[in-house]
């Protein structure tokens, strides 16, 4: 073995200092002292609270109290970039989790997260996005209780991935999910649709222009309780990331075996959205978001919701959107103001621009 | 413009037209739309159900995804999968299928494929990858026509050697003589592309109306556009009349863009191109002009030679051109759905079949 193939090993005394580089080594996760470092001064000085200040390997919990069930819900946020007009990763793999688990009717109390970096990446674009987690944890209520992170080499994953899992508590009587909508329900969205596939696009500079839109990314958890807490019979709470509206409710009435009918002209969406959308031949209804959700509930029921979601930071601009209907073949229909129907599919695949 | 795109699609207008159509309709008339983008449009809001029994609209090939020829699309797939090839081309295109794979699959083994929205992109993408070939998939009709030229025209000028095309710009007025001398043909009345007259002006539609015996209705995308397209069509039908009108007036002119139209014959001339589902077409396409063959990819590339096929099953050919609607299909919605298409007009959502997937399936 020559010189040169000889691995370069080290050690203890390795001249260069540990601290003040900009950007993320492979160093950082080795479990040694970088790895300390960047723990202590970047995750756990925004983050800090009781139990995972213990520092131990695990986390230790009381069970939920006596009448409540436990929910846990997990999701990995890849997100390019990492930082858009309305968000970013942080606020997205806080908000994500923390919805998911509100969606079946829980109050989110607890986040672990997983924190995956490639080589290189800027220290600095990482501590503003920790900042926004932390933001986004204070603002739905949740404490990060456990997390972990790992380095890979440059190339072997871009620049940030965050994997979520949150933990809530939920009234043990509560029957909500998406094979609860019946016949007679009404649907209502808590605001306008589209924001956030916009606000990414152009980020990702796919749109070639300025829109003027803002990802609607939000933790959705107090609104959730506010509407449980006025004891409204709720079927369905769902949000409608990936896939959009269209997609969601074609999931929703394929698990109820209902029907659902939605009225065109009511579906909020924001000028600039459906602008954009026309200009590339997009559809809104299949654009995700991230602080949106959908309601389903008595029809009778209804304008209490609206009238209580409308006193709420994320559902002041709530409509009701459609009903559903009884069937068995789980379909979506659009009435359109043309007095015309048409039938609304599961988004197939990755939605493209339309050509002319 | 006059109008406020709010206005032109004010539903009591419709209907209200609509109902004029219903009135003067004494028999059966069939009539195309050639533009995918009309086809979107009818199907998206549903003008169709407000037509009277006796009108059919016939989807016609003006879905350039659907149309474009298997060898090209293969030819795009393998300069794709070549390792210094950046493909850049319009959305749709990913998911159309080839003969075995499609460019999102080729995406998927390591082929570097982007979409982009104006194929002026690609030159920046070219400037900033020098040590790549930027090949861009060149598709559509008179309407995508004038910015590829521009983009050639400024890749020349600038002297990027680093860019390319792939040539499969298609023309509409060979299509519409090609459906038209179909033994088959059941087209007795056009919608005109309006986008596609914005360019090229509709002269060259008058001595087809002429040949034919045959109404023309240069028409535009919103819901009063389209049923004032069908409702001139109509009443030049049951008037036996054959004429060219135009009921795009706030884009459309006779002559058209002169500007574009010169930049289109700078460095296109009209060739023979190929269809898919239709088959070759006499002068129906546009290839670079000697001058600017330089910038055509099959030039720079080594291809090996190929021979697609069609799936059996499909019957895409006959419903581009008007003779069988996608409902016709035994494969449609069964072993053909837009997460597996058998055949372009399932791919793009401006072809006939996916349209009749998404908005027109009836209810059950």
């Amino acid at each position: 073995m020559t010189q040169s193939e000889m691995p370069f090993l080290e050690g203890p005394n390795c001249p260069l200092p540990l601290k003040d580089r900009g950007q993320i080594v492979l160093g950082h996760g080795s479990g040694g002292q970088m790895t300390h470092d960047l723990v202590r001064d970047v995750f756990q000085r925004r983050l800090s609270n009781a139990i995972l200040d213990t520092a131990n390997d695990a986390a230790l919990l009381t069970a939920a109290p006596p009448g409540k069930r436990l929910v846990v819900s997990t999701d990995a946020h890849i997100v390019s970039p990492l930082f858009f007009a309305g968000g970013d990763i942080g606020r997205l793999a806080v908000c994500g989790t923390v919805n998911d688990v509100a969606m079946l009717g829980a109050d989110p109390r607890f986040l672990t997260a997983t924190f995956i970096l490639e080589e290189g990446f800027s220290i600095a674009e990482l501590e503003l996005i920790v900042d926004s987690f932390a933001e986004a944890c204070q603002e739905a209520g949740v404490e990060l209780i456990a997390a972990d992170t790992k380095v890979t080499e440059n190339g072997k994953s871009d620049k940030l991935f965050i994997s979520t899992t949150g933990f809530g508590w939920a009234d043990g009587r509560l029957q909500i999910g998406g094979e609860q909508a019946k016949s007679g329900d009404a649907v209502i969205i808590s605001g306008p649709v589209g924001n956030h596939g916009i606000a990414v696009a152009e980020a990702r500079g796919n749109l070639g222009f300025i829109s003027q839109v803002r990802s609607d990314t939000a933790p959705l958890n107090h609104l959730v309780m506010t509407l449980l807490d006025a004891g409204l019979d709720i079927h369905v709470l769902r949000d409608p990331t990936r896939g959009g509206l269209a997609t969601t409710l074609v999931e929703i009435a394929r698990q109820s075996l209902v029907n659902i009918e939605l009225i065109e002209e009511q579906i909020p969406i924001d000028k600039p959205v459906r602008k954009t959308c026309e200009l590339l031949g997009l559809d809104p209804l299949y654009l995700a978001n991230e602080g949106k959700l959908i309601l389903i509930l008595p029809s009778d029921q209804a304008e209490d919701a609206l009238r209580i979601m409308h006193n709420t930071r994320y559902g002041e601009e709530a409509q009701v959107i459609g009903r559903v209907l009884a069937s068995s073949s789980g379909q979506v229909w659009l009435k359109t103001p043309f007095g015309t129907t048409r039938v609304l599919e599961m988004l197939a695949g990755e939605m493209l621009p339309r050509i002319c | 413009m006059t109008e406020s795109p709010k206005n032109l699609r004010d539903a009591s207008l419709t209907t209200a037209i609509m109902a004029e159509i219903r009135r003067i309709t004494t028999r059966p008339w069939n009539i195309m739309e050639i533009c995918g983008g009309q086809t979107h449009a009818i199907m998206q809001y549903g003008l169709d159900q407000l037509l009277p029994p006796d009108i059919t609209l016939i989807h016609g090939p003006g879905c350039p995804v659907c149309v474009t020829s298997l060898q090209a699309i293969e030819q795009g797939l393998q300069i794709a999968s070549q390792p210094e090839v950046i493909l850049t081309t319009f959305g749709d295109m990913l998911r159309v299928p080839g003969n075995k794979a499609d460019l999102f699959t080729a995406r998927s083994q390591g082929a570097d494929v982007r979409v982009v929205y104006s194929p002026l992109d690609s030159l920046r993408i070219a400037s900033a990858n020098p040590d790549k070939q930027v090949v861009f998939f060149a598709i559509g009709f008179e309407t995508t026509a004038p910015t590829i030229a521009s983009t050639i025209l400024s890749a020349s000028k600038a002297g990027i050697p680093n860019f390319s095309i792939l040539p499969a710009n298609v023309l509409v007025p060979p299509a519409m003589h090609a459906i038209l001398s179909n033994p088959a043909n059941r087209v007795q009345g056009f919608l005109a592309a309006g986008h596609v007259c914005a360019v090229m002006g509709y002269h060259e539609y008058l001595p087809i109306a002429e040949q034919y015996q045959i109404p023309i209705v240069v028409t535009g995308f919103e819901p009063v556009d389209l049923a004032t397209g069908i409702l001139m069509t109509v009443q030049q039908l049951e008037a036996g009349k054959h004429e060219v009108a135009n009921a795009y007036p706030r884009f459309v002119t006779k002559e058209g863009n002169r500007v574009a139209q010169d930049m289109i014959a700078e460095v296109f001339k009209p060739v023979d191109r190929q269809w898919r589902g239709i088959g070759t077409i006499p002068l129906s396409g546009l290839g670079l002009r000697p001058e600017y063959a330089s910038f055509n990819a099959l030039t720079r590339f080594e291809l090996p030679e190929t021979s697609p096929s069609e799936s059996p099953l499909c019957i895409a050919g006959k419903v581009l051109s008007g003779v069988s609607k996608p409902l016709d299909c035994p494969a449609f919605g069964r072993q053909c759905t837009p997460v597996q298409p058998l055949g372009a007009p399932m791919v793009s959502s401006e072809g006939a079949c996916a349209a009749y997937y998404r908005y027109h399936r009836t209810r059950e």
